[in-house]
């Protein structure tokens, strides 16, 4: 009973959101959104386009910062400190806090370049060190087998399931404690998006991962917990089997079974 | 053949016939200057100083003056023009008064290039104290290059995807950091080749260093920034209208203004090779 009230009691919360409302100049695009995030778990986050969940997502490292015009209001707990206070190190956040994109982006740089950048703009320095964090990073995004011998070469020139994994591997490289994810298999073949979903169960162990999804069946394979939006609004929140098996809300039930969207 | 059809056709030989025309004209210019000029190319022209007010000997003096007018304009335009740029593009926000801003900018490339002489001379080489130098017509043509400088290297800057300063940014890296990492290696060709084109253009004006830097006659090389100098486009603007026997010296007005297609056809065609060499080189 208290779990059907709580899904996440009793568990370790990695990012609380307290009335959380988000506004592209004059629109509202979030409306009172509280939710808690659990530590080491896969949040997916659900609902049909537009419905607020990317920007949702945005709001937990602050990349909507970067949009001029948009404002937000209520608080985002990571670790109980709020991130939107003054003098928070926005810097330091999105090292704490990576994130993956819906559409690979890979820089125009060689493979090892890319997977370096993050340690190198946080002061790594020296040939071995950066050898290292990229070969441990490779290895933890699955893509070390394929790429050891041309780290040299493009990134450019890897399949697009492979950019995505770079990706990967380059938002692991700065030791993040959180990752967000973008749809990042959206763009991505089958196969290439049963790599990615591997990868997830994989990295969950050691990650607190957000991801947003387009994909229900997606959404029911590698999450734990489940959030629904529709309209800018948290509708559910839940276990993902709970919220899969046995929603709550009528429109949760209507968007699961495909009625819309 | 319907009414349509026909007018269809007659307005597709029109437009032809107008881009053929205009290609013609540039064809013969370029035709006329290189034939007549490439007889008096010799050593002596290109490196020899001007005797007899111009009438023979070479233009070496005026070659060298306008490599340095257009070396000191690059020297002071480009950092100063990307420095702008990056901050229209990168740093302000977007909004009225960057609007306004670009307005302005876009306004100045339209100034009359006249003006930008008679501006520079009030400020370099009078109020600044500069004389008219190489340095007054450099800083002259640098202010009238900067808006293209600004213009160019800004749309360089905005073809950089947006995902690439994201994808930096989402790893913690500053904006300084992006955009010198992430961004300016990017659009650092497009900045430079729009850059150069402008320059180009600069290169052959006449009428911001008029008054701020060319001088009408002087045999001799500067010897510092200071000093003044001759400039191919002044210098066959007074073979062309002041000297007292402009028929006479027509070869020598051939051979200046070959020697000056030359630089500026030589500029936009290092810029066009920069690019593709960099077009190659980045690709997303």
């Amino acid at each position: 009973m208290v779990e059907a009230m709580n899904p996440t009691h009793g568990m370790e919360i990695k990012i609380e959101t307290c009335n959380l409302n988000f506004y592209y100049g004059s629109v509202q695009a979030l409306f009172n959104i509280s939710m808690r995030i659990p530590a080491r778990q896969v949040t997916a986050l659900i609902g049909p386009s537009g419905c607020g969940k990317s920007t949702f997502l945005r709001t937990l490292n602050r990349m909507n910062d970067i949009i001029d015009g948009t404002r937000l209001e209520g608080k985002v707990l990571l670790d109980g400190q709020d991130i939107y206070a003054n003098g928070t190190d926005v810097v330091l956040l999105r090292k704490r806090v990576g994130m993956v994109f819906q559409k690979s982006n890979p820089f125009p740089k060689s493979i090892f370049d890319n997977v370096a950048y993050g340690p190198r703009i946080h002061g790594v320095r020296g040939r071995s060190a950066l050898a290292d964090s990229v070969e441990r990073s490779l290895i933890r995004a699955g893509l070390w087998e394929e790429v050891k011998d041309r780290l040299e070469t493009s990134a450019m020139e890897l399949s697009g399931g492979q950019q995505q994994r770079l990706c990967i591997a380059r938002a692991l490289a700065v030791d993040p404690d959180i990752l967000l994810m973008d749809e990042p298999a959206s763009a991505l073949d089958p196969r290439s998006t049963a790599h990615i979903e591997d990868l997830i169960g994989e990295l969950r162990k050691d990650y607190t991962i957000v991801i947003v999804t387009h994909n229900m069946q997606q959404a029911a394979r590698v999450s734990d917990f489940t959030a629904f939006f529709y309209e800018g609004q948290l509708i559910e929140f839940g276990s993902t089997k709970q919220l899969f098996t046995a929603p709550k809300e009528k429109r949760t039930e209507d968007y699961i079974t495909g009625r819309f969207g | 053949m319907t009414h349509q059809r026909k007018t269809e056709a007659l307005v597709y030989q029109l437009m032809r016939g107008i881009t053929y025309f205009i290609v013609f004209v540039i064809a013969y210019i370029i035709l006329d200057i290189f034939y007549h000029g490439v007889a008096v190319l010799r050593w002596e022209f290109l490196a020899g100083y001007p005797r007899k007010s111009g009438a023979e000997g070479g233009i070496l003096p005026a070659i060298i003056g306008t490599f340095c007018l257009v070396l000191g304009a690059i020297a002071a335009a480009l950092p100063l023009g990307m420095a702008s740029a990056i901050y229209l593009s990168e740093y302000a926000r977007q909004g009225r008064w960057v609007r306004l801003l670009r307005l302005a900018i876009v306004t100045l490339a339209g100034v009359p290039s006249i003006v930008f002489g008679l501006f520079g001379l009030g400020l370099f080489v009078l109020f600044m104290g500069f004389g008219a130098s190489i340095l007054a017509g450099s800083l002259t043509l640098a202010c009238m290059i900067l808006p293209t400088i600004i213009v160019a290297s800004e749309e360089a800057l905005r073809a950089v995807p947006q995902t690439l300063r994201e994808g930096s940014l989402a790893l913690g890296a500053t904006q300084w950091q992006t955009i010198r990492k992430n961004v300016m290696p990017y659009a650092l060709p497009g900045m430079l080749t729009g850059s150069i084109l402008g320059i180009g253009r600069a290169a052959g004006e006449t009428a911001p260093i008029l008054l701020t830097a060319a001088a009408f006659y002087l045999p001799k090389l500067p010897r510092s920034i200071f000093d003044q100098v001759m400039a191919l486009p002044y210098h066959l603007y007074i073979l062309a209208t002041q000297h007292p026997d402009a028929a006479k010296v027509r070869p020598m007005q051939y051979g200046t203004a070959f020697v000056l297609l030359l630089l500026v056809l030589g500029m936009s065609l290092g810029a066009i090779v920069l690019r593709s060499h960099f077009r190659k080189k980045y690709k997303w």
